[in-house]
């Protein structure tokens, strides 16, 4: 019996035999996208679907996020999820400093995203208003499979970026925008 | 069930009579809301109703559930109110004593005296209304952001976030 293997995914590049070259930020981009270390910041029922994501039936680690990062330092990805109250802003903003680069954010449900049904005094209007997000999923409270749709998303920026993400001048031009350095 | 609304109205009694004949012109009123009995007090005699509510023997409403500001904005020279919820934990009496003030004047003395737990709930009260506690050692806000430069629970400021531009008349076609 044979089996047909696909690899999941490869880059451009000159193959041989024995041998595969291509550049640099691809195969970096490759080892990035598959190990990415999430930072989970969980304020509410999004975070009760993430655990479920986490668990063995969905498995996020089948997709290289193996690992939940529990300090900001050590993190790739923040994914935030659930209502950001107006008081949680500058700690969610001191967590995304403390990130090293490159570091990517997701938005997780709607109340990250927009505020969602709290539009109120006291809740913070989406997450974007302070710190740079990469990739927003939809719903109240989004499935697992969407969440393992918005890593996959991740997973793409992170192939296509440029090692030296930090260094471009788009990327400076962004972060000036929210006043981080 | 029967014994236990009897007790009620047998307390309740007691404290109308008490506080009545303690209090005189300053005893302003009372209603019954539900299952609570509510007693209208003048400010100025607050502090020593609730800590003759609190220590008499009999009367022994010894524990401050919660306490609450209100604002009745269309009530003209008595637009803020406070309520105090005290229980009576051996009979299971609950009542309800409450204060109505200007809003030119919204000094209230500190319950903190009393029950150490007051401290919390003025605190929020300040937060959310601005009541300006007496004596409260501590007054600063609670659970709102320390930035925030308005009182959100005065019914002249909207719910809604100021900041959101996706909810014009467009989208909603008003």
């Amino acid at each position: 019996m044979s089996i047909d293997i696909k690899p999941e995914f490869k880059p451009d590049g000159i193959e041989g035999a024995g041998f595969f070259a291509t550049s640099l930020d691809k195969v970096v981009g490759l080892a990035r996208a598959n190990s990415l270390w999430p930072l989970p910041f969980a304020t509410s029922c999004c975070g009760i679907e993430f655990m479920a994501t986490m668990a063995s039936h969905y498995d996020l680690a089948r997709f290289g996020s193996e690992r939940l990062s529990f300090s900001p330092r050590q993190a790739d990805l923040l994914m935030v999820m659930g209502t950001i109250s107006k008081k949680m802003g500058p700690v969610l903003r001191q967590v995304y400093e403390q990130m090293a680069e490159p570091k990517w954010v997701l938005s997780m449900g709607a109340c990250a995203s927009s505020g969602g049904i709290f539009d109120t005094y006291s809740v913070l209007q989406g997450i974007d208003r302070i710190i740079p997000v990469d990739v927003y999923i939809p719903g109240c409270p989004p499935r697992p499979e969407q969440v393992l749709d918005g890593i996959l998303k991740i997973q793409e920026l992170t192939k296509s970026e440029s090692i030296r993400r930090r260094d471009t001048p788009e990327y400076k031009k962004m972060l000036e925008q929210y006043g981080i350095e | 069930m029967e014994l236990s609304n009897m007790e009620t109205s047998n307390l309740n009694e007691l404290i109308s009579a008490a506080l009545k004949s303690r209090y005189a012109d300053k005893f302003i009123g009372e209603e019954q809301q539900y299952d609570f009995t509510v007693y209208t007090l003048d400010k100025s005699v607050i502090i020593d109703a609730l800590s003759f509510l609190k220590t008499d023997p009999e009367i022994a409403c010894s524990f401050l559930t919660t306490l609450c500001g209100i604002h009745m904005p269309e009530q003209e020279g008595a637009e803020f109110g406070m309520m105090y919820q005290l229980q009576n934990m051996q009979k299971n009496v609950r009542i309800r004593v409450k204060i109505w003030m200007s809003k030119d004047n919204l000094h209230v003395p500190t319950a903190t005296g009393l029950w150490p737990s007051a401290n919390w709930m003025e605190r929020q009260e300040y937060d959310f209304f601005g009541f300006k506690f007496d004596g409260h050692p501590d007054l600063k806000r609670i659970l709102n952001m320390d930035e925030m430069n308005y009182f959100p629970m005065r019914k002249e400021y909207p719910l809604e976030d100021g900041s959101r531009d996706d909810k014009n008349d467009k989208m909603f076609g008003r």
